[in-house]
């Protein structure tokens, strides 16, 4: 059964289109991850299926049903913005406030132990630490007993021990036969959870599929080695320069260590890994136009000196680094 | 219904934990009443009753005006509104919820006025009459309270702030709130009866004492209401929170 759904989705904010054409399915019992840099169109396409912007062209569904219609929702459960909590209402007051919407909530106490904020049901929202109102947020989305939840960005800005405190809350709800859709931009979190990765970028689905065949679609191997000069090489889709260490993304890497040995470049502490999967998701997202202006005037200072100048194998080059603005530092 | 109380008891409480809001929206009235009526009735009950009426309804203005304008562009602004969209819940309960909460704290800021006007005027209704004034108080909140919700639901809070203080005082002037009845000066005579708030103040002027209210003036408060609640309508479907471009 199919919960909600995109069908050639598309949502254009004046000159820009953040969504184009998108085409989304999300089957109970699913837990799919939604990845992709900051301006991809991760949240655009979740605010379209929770109902609060209308797609410029296309449809979207919930339950069947339109999503602006309130009836669609009463078996979702939505995030707020964590910096957007009341925050002169107490932590209890938000939760009564929410459950007062559903007709068979979960009661109050038992929410807050599950997201460990047990102790805290009196205090004001504004004191709360970023960690408990980040908790407090995601705990709202379960009140309702829903059958789906869209979760975006939940662990944005959590420390470690916060953000698996809430994995284990979302894993537990999956177990238990819900449906997840949960937007990062964190990689742990998406190969950590979902079964299911839907890569977009620049507004477009560009991969939809299992964990393990992202990567393996992708195929991109790290070739790492200490070197001063290196001549052009074959198939390199990034190329990084960190401690001295250069690091080569590339779709074979054979035939580069090939080249490279035949070029006769003098190098050392050669090593070849396969990447993670931010790393295949910045090849897939890499080649395209960057999806707003802000993120490449944001990025370029930063990354620039990891410029290596090395080949240029894709054409684009400078593209691919602001495609990393996407990417959390803490990874 | 419930929930329509539920969203006002929230809003109550956010606004009510911040009391200096309150006492704010309460200031403004009950300062003008004592700058501008209390020092010229003298012992004149009826023109003392008139002006307090006067009052009441520039207090009505100014915190409909204020709250509706100001208070939905801010929490337009802020991410808890969006979220409470996504709850299974038409616009109506939460409507509902503001507008409830909205008039209670519209009489709750009108208390000093009509203390001061008790205590410091020789103002003085029949019991009857005042109930029904409290009664044309939630009437004639109806136009600024769509008024208010037009500029909050089209304009940005900064924006929101200005416009509605440069709306709020040329309404007052202009609709002859500051004169006593058919005194003000001879051009606000002319165009007081086309302003909303002239309409408004007639109606509590006939509410508290023997007033016949002028046709034309009532008319144009029907005009206002219908296009104010066009525009609000309006500006709340074109809305979908704060927008980027």
């Amino acid at each position: 059964m199919t919960l909600a759904r995109a069908d050639q989705a598309s949502r254009r904010y004046g000159d820009v289109l953040a969504l184009d054409r998108v085409d989304l399915e999300v089957r109970a019992g699913e837990l799919v991850g939604l990845l992709g840099p900051n301006g991809a169109g991760k949240s655009t396409l979740m605010n379209l299926l929770v109902g609060l912007r209308r797609p410029s062209s296309g449809r979207v569904e919930l339950f069947g049903g339109d999503p602006r219609d309130p009836a669609s929702r009463r078996q979702i459960g939505v995030t707020p913005q964590e910096t957007g909590l009341p925050g002169t209402l107490r932590v209890g007051e938000v939760v009564d406030f929410v459950s007062a919407h559903y007709p068979d909530p979960v009661p109050r106490g038992e929410l807050l132990d599950r997201f460990g904020l047990g102790d805290l049901a009196r205090r004001q929202t504004g004191g709360l630490s970023g960690g408990q109102r980040r908790r407090l947020a995601v705990a709202l989305a379960f009140v309702g007993r829903p059958r789906l939840v869209l979760l975006d960005e939940p662990t944005t800005g959590l420390d470690v021990a916060a953000r698996h405190t809430l994995w284990d809350a979302i894993r537990a709800f999956h177990d238990d036969g819900g449906t997840v859709l949960l937007s990062s931009h964190y990689l742990e979190e998406v190969e950590t959870l979902a079964h299911r990765v839907v890569v977009i970028g620049q507004g477009r689905v560009l991969a939809d599929d299992t964990v393990d065949a992202i990567r393996g679609i992708v195929g991109v191997r790290r070739v790492s080695l200490v070197a001063d000069d290196l001549p052009d090489l074959p198939g390199v889709v990034r190329a990084d320069r960190v401690d001295g260490r250069l690091h080569l993304l590339t779709t074979d890497a054979d035939e580069l260590v090939r080249a490279l040995v035949n070029s006769r470049a003098a190098f050392t502490d050669l090593e070849v890994r396969p990447t993670s999967l931010e790393e295949a998701f910045l090849a897939i997202t890499g080649g395209d136009q960057p999806g707003t202006g802000e993120q490449v005037s944001g990025v370029a200072p930063a990354s620039a000196p990891n410029q290596t100048g090395i080949g240029d194998p894709t054409g684009t080059e400078g593209q691919p680094t602001a495609a990393a603005g996407g990417r959390p530092t803490t990874l | 219904m419930q929930l329509a109380l539920v969203h006002a008891r929230y809003q109550l409480l956010e606004i009510i934990r911040i009391p200096v809001a309150v006492v704010g929206s309460a200031f403004f009235p009950a300062a003008a009443m004592i700058f501008f009526v209390v020092p010229f009735t003298g012992d004149d009950s009826v023109g003392a009753t008139f002006a307090t009426a006067s009052m009441i309804t520039f207090s009505v203005m100014s915190a409909n005006i204020f709250q509706y304008g100001v208070g939905v562009a801010e929490d337009r602004d802020q991410p808890w509104n969006p979220y409470t969209r996504t709850l299974p819940a038409g616009p109506a309960p939460r409507f509902a919820g503001r507008v409830l909460a909205g008039l209670a704290l519209t009489y709750l800021s009108l208390l000093p006025v009509v203390v001061i006007g008790a205590t410091l005027t020789p103002a003085r209704v029949t019991p009857l009459a005042f109930l029904l004034t409290a009664v044309t108080v939630a009437v004639i909140s109806v136009p600024f309270t769509l008024m208010g919700l037009a500029i909050g639901y089209s304009l940005p809070s900064k924006a929101a702030v200005v416009v509605a203080q440069v709306v709020f005082l040329p309404l007052a002037f202009g609709g002859g709130l500051l004169s006593a009845p058919g005194d003000a000066p001879g051009f606000i005579e002319t165009i007081a009866p086309f302003l909303p708030t002239r309409g408004a103040a007639e109606l509590m002027w006939s509410a508290v004492g023997d007033y016949p209210v002028q046709p034309l003036a009532l008319i144009m408060l029907g005009v206002w209401v219908v296009l104010l609640a066009s525009l609000a309508a309006w500006a709340y479907r074109r809305d979908e929170g704060r927008r980027f471009s």
